[in-house]
């Protein structure tokens, strides 16, 4: 090849870099390594690691311990899904495009809402992209953001926030669910929407519809930051008067994979399309009137309408939401309502065993919720945590630093995957070290459940809190 | 060319009926899905457990499959796509090359795919090492300060990038409005500026298609908060003058950003950080031989000088023990203990969930151990040798967009002359499919009429570049005898050219079930110009 150019040294081809920007020839770089070698490494490493198959997990907080069946990677991971790029040319990438066109109606289904894109980053940079929409739409530059949406989405908008002209406004949460009152009194005409999460972070399952209605009142857009996986037993938000929701996708056939690769969604109505940020495939006609799916609406996109755009997002994680059209597929109707119901069983069931533990209340126990809850601990939550660890049992997030007025709380998640064994073992053991801490005498056994605004004033967060 | 001819992947007998979608194969009662009955478990009362205005009140339209069908429906959608695991994919800007299967079987361990991000540090040693001395190599490589791992792609970098810019600038008390990028840039930076609060000013190329410095001169001043650029820049050439850019740059008080996505052009022989770079992203999925997944999941590190680290999203990693508390090195690995350090007040924020793509930093990391420095270089040398082999075979049928070489990583041809012979571009790319190969990205840059972009990565045979050449000399040659097969290819494909302005005016973005009308619409304008950028 070098013969065919008239060279003899490849180092030629570099004359154009300056040779004082050579890099130094003694980089502290790794050397070659062969294939075995870099298996075992590599497996070492994974060994340095206490993965969910040897810690029972209730750990939640976005990602969830949900089951990945084995058809979803069998097919999600075939190379010619995983080795290939953005489906430019459509003639050639029909698979794909196919493939995606299911994902938006699958998460149309699961929204209610008619337009699904064809994916985000993850749950929290949806929720800034949704806010830009609403600012777009409604050229109000204000969000109402619920307390109870999770503090690192509520940090992610932050950081977002300073490039855009949004104002945060916080609305705090009242015995673990969103306070409509604040939602009334700070919601007016510089409102661009006004944000939840269904179920919120303390597992809390909101009244989307009533909040729906404070927005639309003073003209503004309501948006959900939902779980896909409780879509089985809860109203999808976009049948509540959600204008626009999008959520994390991870719980839809992605592994935790430590918080990524997985992929964040978001679906609006028709009316907010040319709004909507990122990748969008539809449905036409190839030369021979035979049906072909194409990515669509490129005029919104960054490639053609650069500074304009109305997102910059290029690479997304299709391959993450291939996963989850194949996931739900798996599922089916009746499977996504038997997970719903299965995880609600658990979840019950788990707030029945810890608040009989002595000590242990339940933080909002008169609220409804489906998969995740908080408890109240009479311990330090992040050491009867780590004690929990010894006896196998990943116990959950403790809430410290999280939210304000929950220092005592662990954030406790029960999916479908958890047995009424693995409840009994977490409240056995839970109880087991809290004797040992010497912190079981405060409550009586059967006595855990708190009343509504007990506790202080049963606030977290909000309450003129504006940034 | 018969429409059965050997084209591997394209409509042979099996895959030239089209595939139902999978709602049209959804028959009542079947399902793939199966629960364990949850025994032990009390029964919940839905009407009691969830209030009337939650509780869900008509089922999900999901289809209903057995797993066979689902594994036949996504097989067969499968055997319609193209990738790099069957064939050459000289995708300019995306650089791509071959995917390594070891990474994936690394990436599938459970002690990488099942870690909760909430999990404490304790349990996660494994995982914050990798970070650790990923983080390490990639300082090395950019010879640059520190790095961030939460951008899960390059636009993600990019906008990280400039938030961090706009914290210098402001925590020095002297905000900026502008950011100047070349008029061949991605357009993924001018929408980055934008949503990082800046205002876009554009420079044009010089005649050499290489930043002209008096436009730059002209465009800089005390407002600039930045200049961005990739180099080699998207036509494939190194910016040679890139030090007097630095310096003009930096003298008023501008920051220099680089643009990742042509890294793999200049891996181990040249650094941005050497070049005056602040800034820089990397494209994992690119450089890194991470799968792009048909348009994701990526990974798009910002790795910054010593002066920005303060403002990098937290948490960050940090090691402690042996070998020194802070940094990432020295030691053994394993006798340091690794910790998220979220303690960052001048940190912009997260820009992520959690920890960006980790799953894909693992597959990076197997490709940094499997190569080596050394095999790094090697990557380097390779890519731009067969870069310029390629253009010499091509040169003698296809114009160079600008008359620059050797050229690097890639090149842009312009099929100015095909044109004038009744061949665009697109008909070029599409003749490409009827041979068996991915097209070339063409219409970018937007400064090459007709523009051709042609990287050929390192990771192919002298075999296949010259049959790609053949087929590239066998579809000028069909321009110059006859063009008008060309605006028919391809005809071997799962389908023909698709009518992308019907797609835009009545857009249908989901299935419905027969009885259900659409809701959506849209308009012609929707569509984009007709020949917009298309990778």
């Amino acid at each position: 090849m070098l013969a065919a150019l008239g060279l003899d040294d490849v180092d030629q081809l570099f004359q154009p870099i300056p040779s004082d920007l050579r890099a130094p020839a003694d980089l502290d770089l790794p050397r070659p390594h062969a294939e075995q070698e870099v298996a075992a490494e590599l497996g070492r490493l994974a060994a340095r690691n206490r993965h969910l198959d040897e810690l029972t997990c209730f750990l939640g907080a976005g990602v969830y311990d949900h089951y990945v069946p084995a058809s979803v990677w069998y097919l999600a991971g075939r190379g010619e899904f995983a080795t290939s790029y953005t489906p430019y040319q459509p003639e050639m990438s029909q698979g794909v495009l196919q493939a995606l066109f299911e994902y938006q109606t699958l998460i149309s289904e699961l929204t209610g809402l008619e337009v699904s894109n064809a994916s985000l980053y993850d749950g929290a940079s949806a929720v800034a992209e949704a806010a830009t929409m609403a600012v777009t739409a409604t050229r109000r530059g204000e969000l109402l953001v619920s307390a109870a949406v999770a503090p690192r989405v509520r940090e992610l908008l932050e950081t977002y926030s300073q490039g855009l002209d949004i104002k945060l406004v916080e609305v705090g949460a009242l015995d673990g669910h969103t306070d409509l009152d604040e939602v009334r009194g700070k919601a007016g005409d510089q409102t661009a929407a006004v944000l939840l999460a269904q179920p919120n972070f303390f597992g809390v399952v909101e009244d989307v519809a009533a909040a729906a209605e404070l927005a639309h009142g003073v003209g503004a857009q309501m948006l959900v930051t939902f779980d896909p996986l409780t879509a089985g037993v809860l109203e999808p938000p976009g049948r509540l008067g959600a204008d626009i929701v999008v959520g994390e996708g991870q719980g839809l056939g992605n592994h935790p994979n430590f918080g990524g690769p997985a992929f964040g969604f978001l679906a609006c109505r028709p009316e907010d399309v040319r709004r909507l940020p990122g990748r969008l495939v539809g449905e036409t006609l190839d030369t021979a009137g035979r049906r072909a799916f194409v990515l669509t609406l490129q005029a919104r996109e960054q490639h053609i309408r650069r500074e304009k755009a109305t997102s910059n997002i290029c690479t997304n994680q299709t391959l993450n939401a291939i996963a989850a059209a194949v996931y739900l597929a798996w599922l089916g109707p009746r499977g996504l309502e038997e997970l719903g119901r299965l995880c609600l069983r658990a979840a019950r069931y788990a707030a029945d065993r810890l608040a009989a533990v002595p000590g242990v209340r339940l933080a909002f126990g008169d609220q409804p919720f489906v998969k995740e809850l908080v408890v109240r601990l009479p311990a330090d939550p992040a050491e009867v945590s780590r004690r929990l660890v010894d006896h196998g049992l990943l116990a959950g997030l403790p809430l410290a630093g999280l939210a304000p007025g929950l220092e005592d709380g662990l954030l406790v998640a029960v999916t479908e995957r958890r047995t009424r064994a693995d409840i009994d073992r977490l409240a056995d053991a839970m109880a087991a070290v809290l004797t040992d801490l010497g912190a079981a005498g405060g409550g009586a056994a059967g006595q855990g459940r708190e009343p509504a605004a007990a506790g202080g004033d049963g606030r977290t967060g909000g309450e003129g809190v504006a940034r | 060319m018969t429409a059965f001819e050997a084209v591997p992947w394209a409509a042979g007998a099996l895959d030239a009926e089209a595939e139902r979608l999978i709602f049209e194969r959804s028959s009542p009662g079947r399902r793939a899905s199966s629960f364990p009955d949850g025994d032990g478990l009390p029964e919940v009362d839905l009407e009691q457990a969830l209030p009337a205005g939650v509780r869900r009140t008509a089922p999900v339209g999901l289809p209903e499959v057995s797993e066979r069908d689902l594994v036949r429906h996504y097989t067969r959608l499968a055997h319609r796509n193209y990738a790099v695991d069957l064939g050459f994919y000289p995708l300019g800007s995306c650089t791509m090359k071959y995917n390594p299967k070891v990474a994936e079987a690394a990436a599938a361990l459970p002690g990488f795919a099942r870690l909760h991000p909430a999990q404490p540090a304790e349990q996660v040693q494994g995982a914050l090492e990798l970070l650790a001395r990923l983080e390490h190599a990639l300082c090395e490589l950019t010879g640059l300060a520190a790095a961030t791992f939460q951008p899960a792609a390059g636009a993600h970098g990019e906008l990280t990038g400039l938030l961090i810019i706009r914290a210098h600038h402001e925590a020095r008390n002297d905000p900026r409005r502008r950011v100047v990028i070349p008029d061949a840039a991605h357009g993924t930076n001018p929408a980055s500026v934008r949503l990082a609060g800046f205002e876009v000013t554009t420079v044009a190329s010089s005649p050499e298609g290489l930043v002209d410095l008096t436009s730059l001169e002209k465009a800089l001043d005390t407002d600039v908060a930045a200049f961005m650029i990739t180099n080699p820049n998207t036509l494939g050439l190194f910016e040679r003058n890139i030090a007097r850019v630095a310096e003009l740059v930096h003298g008023v008080g501008g920051q220099l950003y680089y643009d990742g996505a042509n890294f793999n052009a200049i891996l181990g022989k040249a650094r941005p950080g050497d070049m005056g770079f602040d800034v820089v992203h990397l494209n994992l999925h690119k450089t890194f031989a991470t799968p792009h997944g048909g348009g994701g999941p990526g990974a798009g590190p910002l790795v910054v000088a010593e002066h920005l680290v303060d403002f990098l999203p937290a948490p960050v990693v940090v090691r402690e023990g042996p070998g020194g508390s802070g940094g990432t090195q020295g030691g053994p690995p394993e006798e340091a203990f690794y910790r998220w350090d979220g303690d960052r007040p001048r940190s912009i924020g997260r820009v992520h969930g959690w920890n960006g793509n980790f799953g894909i930093l693992v597959r990076a990391f197997a490709y940094l151990l499997a190569n080596g420095g050394d095999g790094l270089r090697g990557v380097a040398e390779r890519a731009v040798l067969n870069a310029n082999y390629l253009l010499e075979r091509l040169s003698a049928a296809y114009q160079l967009g600008y008359p620059s070489r050797p050229v690097m990583h890639e090149f842009v041809l312009s099929a100015r002359r095909q044109k004038s012979q009744g061949a665009r571009g697109l008909d070029i790319a599409k003749g490409l499919i009827d041979k068996g190969f991915h097209p070339p990205t063409v219409y970018f840059p937007l400064i090459v009429e007709e523009a051709l972009m042609v990287e050929p990565t390192e990771t192919e045979s002298l075999e296949t570049l010259d049959s790609f050449a053949e087929a590239m000399l066998e579809i000028a040659a069909q321009a110059e005898t006859d063009a008008h097969p060309l605006h028919q290819a391809p005809v071997t494909a799962p389908v023909g050219r698709v009518d992308e302005a019907r797609a835009a005016r009545q857009l249908v973005a989901r299935w419905h079930p027969p009885s259900e009308p659409d809701q959506a619409g849209s308009d012609p304008a929707d569509e984009g110009p007709p020949d917009k950028p298309t990778w």
